[in-house]
């Protein structure tokens, strides 16, 4: 069965990152978690710009260390078959940097720095933040909440395409 | 392996839609397996796992039908125990009216809860843990429910209808393991980006119809022929002429399609204008016309019908250039990108293209010096029309050539292909020369590259019609010759019947030798030669250009770096990037050929497929080898109908030549399925005169009666004219929507700002609360997630358990804190959307307090 290959294969994975700690047997649901630094240098993850963002936002404790449930969880989301608003609500959770539920300015300014790898200016920056600001921000609080952030992520075109999609 | 199977089978009898939860069941299901050895303690867990469930249904009716209260986890545990008795032996007393009523109404809310399940931004522990519990009610009050009236009945019918949705996935899973070439092109888009990929998805697509026509063409025309029709040899046109059979097999002959091949069932030549062949009485003739027209019609349709697909898939964007930024911030990362170097031109393409618009956003208000702009834009524009002009001339100078070249003896290789390698060398050359000649203009690169497209197009489409005005001429000239030929056969064969006649009167004359008699040139089949050899000579110099052009570079590049005097890779040579335009235009330019050729030589539609099939293979090896992804990815949807538009103007220009030849042109009298008739789609009348009752034929000449085509047409083009005014007319109307929209949106917008600004002590307020709730949720946060996974079961729990969180001493702040910030939401009449208080509409991941804004303003409303 397909699904069946695929928790076998997710499991493989979590298994081959560290090979001494994860058990191959999962009936007594042993509480095992790997940290961050593992998890990041996967390849699917490695060259994402976000990597530390996902891990934690997946991650129970918010530390960035995943248990096999948490990483499942992670695969769940990021799988093509995951529907529109879960992705939306996980991406919010990514791009809120500093976890106050909003995406403020300094969250705009990491993404935009991570996205571009600190090459533009700091004039530019501001600007690019202010007209981001400008565009979604459908209540004038000056930050994006979820709903405006849902708002802005169910009209772009290519957020299904582009946006979280993973091969395992 | 058999425990996998009954792994399946366990799966499947659970109805559920959650793959992720199912992943999580496999593989526990799947180390239980593992870890028990024998099929005995199996049995064992099961055994255990079954007394839970029923305690968790029993847990969940209670919970349902509000008969006992919920305190806390602890007394639970203990409350448990005891319903487990109580209520086993209520199921087994027969269910009234009502109480089956309501357990029907909870059966069918966990069915959704479970179809849902996906969608609930819930950890998987907690997702688990719902949906065994979900699972186990349904499995056993689904039973409960049939009891009675046709339990058995009600049982199989479930069973079938799992196993159908297990059919159904299971299918599923295998058509999208059909896909042709799935595997390959996901690989070189994880690594490319879509926009390469759908150059090979057009490839897929292309091979698709081409298979289509291939079928077509080798079932009804060439098998037939080879099957019934008369063999090699027989005739004239089926033979090789005496003076070319010493050479005619030779190599170099074949290889200019010639010889052998040109007397095969390849080319319009070989087939024979015999009514009907066969024990069959196929009419070959008529087939063979009606599969060439049906060649165009099925393309026309398929390509129009995608076109109005993609369309429909354009025209859902919606509004664009609202979220220019927003979007390019939040969507822009490609998450499929697991390579390092497609990773670092991601990286510089978003920085571009932020660049870009902030360029936009800085420059839309300034006004920069125009006239030097335009007058660049005319400057590149005329002399790119020289460019144009200049190769369209040099090919008609090299056609002209070739014709007296082809009258001499003895002429070397180069004076046989010159046309070939002229059009080869404009098409490698001018592009490039295009590009930068483009770099005046000074475009937004979108529109840079679709103008750089059309050029291309224009440049492939002048070589092609200059190579086609050149063909019709040398047609016109055989066609003149064959005035004479056909006298020179005419008098042959009667002076032959005459002599044998005067040799001896009483013996029947032996007939003349097929190679002997004198042949007209057939310029049916001269043309195919001629697109045939073109088609060929591009497939060469395609594949020529990527071995030399990527992988030789890329060899060149990698290898020689360690001894050079510069960085290679980083410097001038460098690696090639994949030419998404250029390969696109040379399928279309290629496709436009064979449309064209496929009526005068069957076989190149064959020769075709076999050419997109290599070409799949090779490129896909070649982009993955030796190519390095783009800087600037353009979006591969939106010019997808670009490259679709093309594709049908090349269709409809390839379609021009062959139906001027079908419709004016006299067929050669010697060769091909219509000779001996005046024009080739006598065919048609020729059928219903002969094969159809009369009165079809006498209803045939109406409808071609002049007199009622005109009416027709202009029929058809009242009808065009009306549904385009009526399409304009809905576009005018979705226009004026999407202004009221966006004015509304600001006109919101504008009404929130200033209640911010007009109610400053409002806004006070708002800032006075926020820190104390942020630090509150952060601690609530912990001791909540605790109480999550039992709290979440069923909505009336939550509802309770709010109540309860409103009731108790911690939550207060949060209750007051929505209480003081309520009232101003209630001034303004706005939506009572918390939207400062629950960030998560419709995510119950509880911060504090309860999402539900239903106990907290039915605690905070009365105090005012």
């Amino acid at each position: 069965c397909f699904f069946f290959l695929l928790v076998y294969r997710l499991h493989g994975r979590y298994h081959e990152m560290a090979p001494n700690v994860v058990p191959m047997d999962y009936t007594k649901d042993p509480d095992v978690k790997l940290p961050m630094q593992l998890i990041i240098n996967m390849p699917e993850l490695k060259e994402n710009p976000f990597r530390e963002r996902i891990v934690e936002s997946f991650s129970e404790d918010g530390e960035g260390s995943l248990s096999f449930n948490d990483f499942v969880d992670m695969f769940s989301v990021l799988s093509e078959m995951a529907p529109r608003e879960l992705k939306a609500i996980y991406a919010f959770k990514i791009y809120d940097f500093n976890t106050d539920n909003f995406i403020c300015k300094s969250d705009l300014e990491k993404t935009l720095n991570k996205l571009t790898r600190e090459e533009l200016t700091a004039e530019e920056i501001t600007l690019v933040c202010e007209k981001v600001i400008e565009e979604a921000d459908m209540d004038g609080d000056g930050k994006l909440g979820f709903a405006d952030f849902e708002n802005m992520i169910s009209k772009a075109p290519d957020f299904l395409r582009y946006c979280f999609k993973k091969k395992i | 392996k058999d425990k996998e199977d009954d792994e399946s089978k366990e799966e499947d009898s659970c109805s559920q839609q959650n793959r992720a939860s199912r992943e999580n069941n496999h593989q526990q299901k799947n180390s239980d397996g593992k870890k028990a050895e024998e099929e005995g303690s199996r049995r064992r867990e099961r055994g255990k796992k079954a007394p839970t469930k029923d305690q968790k249904e029993s847990e969940n009716k209670e919970k349902k039908t509000n008969k006992k209260e919920k305190e806390g986890n602890d007394k639970q545990k203990t409350d448990r125990k005891n319903s487990t008795t109580s209520s086993n032996s209520s199921d087994e007393e027969s269910l009234s009216e009502e109480e089956l009523a309501m357990l029907m109404e909870q059966v069918e809310q966990k069915k959704k809860l479970i179809s849902t399940m996906r969608n609930k931004p819930w950890r998987m522990m907690k997702k688990l843990s719902v949906l065994r519990e979900a699972q186990a009610f349904v499995e056993k009050f689904e039973g409960a429910l049939g009891k009675g009236k046709g339990k058995k009945l009600y049982a199989y019918k479930m069973m079938m209808a799992k196993k159908w949705v297990k059919f159904k996935r299971d299918f599923d899973n295998f058509k999208t393991q059909c896909i042709p070439w799935e595997m390959k092109i996901k690989e070189v888009e994880s690594h490319f980006g879509s926009s390469v990929a759908s150059y090979f998805i057009f490839l897929r697509w292309m091979y698709g119809v081409n298979l289509v026509l291939f079928g077509l063409i080798f079932g009804l025309v060439i098998i037939p022929e080879i099957l019934m029709g008369m063999p090699y040899g027989s005739m004239p046109r089926k033979t090789v002429p005496r003076a070319e059979q010493a050479t005619a097999m030779d190599f170099s002959v074949l290889w200019d399609f010639e010889g052998y091949i040109k007397y095969s069932a390849l080319f319009y030549g070989y087939y024979n204008n015999q009514r009907t062949i066969g024990w069959l009485k196929y009419r070959l003739p008529m087939a063979y016309f009606t599969v060439g027209i049906s060649v165009f019609g099925y393309s026309l349709m398929v390509v129009i019908r995608s076109m109005a697909r993609n369309a429909n898939e354009s025209t859902a964007d919606g509004d664009d250039d609202n979220f220019i930024f927003s979007w390019k911030m939040f969507t822009s990362w490609d998450y499929l990108i697991g390579n390092p170097e497609t990773a670092d031109n991601k990286f510089a393409s978003i920085t571009t293209s932020f660049k870009e618009s902030i360029v936009d956003e800085q420059e839309s208000n300034k006004d920069e010096n125009i006239h030097l702009r335009r007058f660049l834009r005319v400057l590149a524009n005329v002399l790119i029309i020289c460019c144009l002009c200049g190769s369209g001339y040099l090919i008609y100078f090299v056609v002209k050539r070739s014709q007296t070249f082809s009258k001499m003896q003895n002429v070397g290789w180069y004076e046989r292909n010159e046309v070939e390698i002229v059009m080869s060398l404009l098409g490698m050359f001018c592009p490039p020369l295009f590009e930068t000649i483009a770099a005046l203009e000074n475009y937004h690169p979108r529109i840079g590259l679709k103008w750089q497209l059309g050029r291309i197009f224009a440049l492939f489409l002048g070589n092609l019609y200059t190579f086609l005005l050149a063909l019709m001429d040398d047609v016109n000239e055989k066609l003149a010759e064959e005035d004479v030929v056909k006298n020179i056969t005419h008098w042959t064969l009667l002076s032959h019947h005459n002599s044998s006649m005067g040799n001896g009167s009483t013996a029947t004359p032996p007939p003349l030798d097929p190679a002997d008699v004198p042949r007209g040139p057939c310029w049916e089949t001269t043309v195919g030669i001629e697109i045939v050899r073109l088609t060929v000579s591009d497939i060469l110099v395609t594949y020529i250009t990527i071995l030399v052009g990527d992988f030789i570079r890329a060899c060149f590049v990698r290898f020689m770096n360690y001894c050079w005097c510069w960085d290679l890779e980083a410097g001038f040579p460098s690696y090639a990037e994949f030419d998404i335009s250029g390969n696109v235009l040379g399928l279309i330019f290629n496709q436009g050929m064979i449309w064209m050729g496929s009526f005068y030589a069957p076989g190149l539609v064959g020769i075709n497929v076999l050419r997109l099939l290599t070409s799949m293979y090779f490129q896909c090896w070649a982009v993955m080898s030796s190519n390095v992804p783009h800087a600037r990815v353009f979006k591969a949807s939106k010019s997808n109908n670009f490259y679709m538009g093309l594709l049908l103007l090349i269709l409809f220009l390839s379609l021009l030549p062959v139906a001027y030849t079908i419709m004016s042109l006299p067929p050669s009298f010697d060769c091909g399925p219509f000779s001996g008739k005046k024009r080739m789609y006598e065919v048609i009348q020729e059928t219903i005169d002969l094969d159809f009752p009369l009165f079809v034929a006498k209803i045939f000449s109406y409808v071609a009666n002049p007199g009622l085509i005109i009416p027709a047409i202009l029929l058809m083009v009242l009808a065009i004219y009306y549904l385009n005014a009526v399409a304009e007319a809905y576009q005018r109307a979705n226009a004026e929507l999407k202004k009221k929209m966006q004015m509304q949106r600001e006109e919101e917008k504008n009404k929130r700002n200033n209640k911010a600004s007009t109610n400053p002590v409002l806004q006070d307020l708002e800032d006075l609360f926020t820190p104390s709730t942020k630090n509150e949720s952060h601690l609530k946060q912990a001791e909540d997630k605790k109480i999550d996974s039992p709290n979440r079961t069923s909505p009336v729990a939550k509802t309770r358990q709010d109540k309860a969180a409103a009731l108790g001493g911690s939550p207060m702040t949060g209750g007051r804190g929505r209480a003081f910030t309520l009232p101003p939401h209630m001034f303004v009449t706005r939506p009572p959307t918390p939207h400062v208080w629950a960030p998560y509409p419709g995510q119950p991941r509880p911060r504090g307090y309860p999402l539900g804004p239903v106990p907290g303003r039915g605690r905070g409303q009365p105090r005012y």
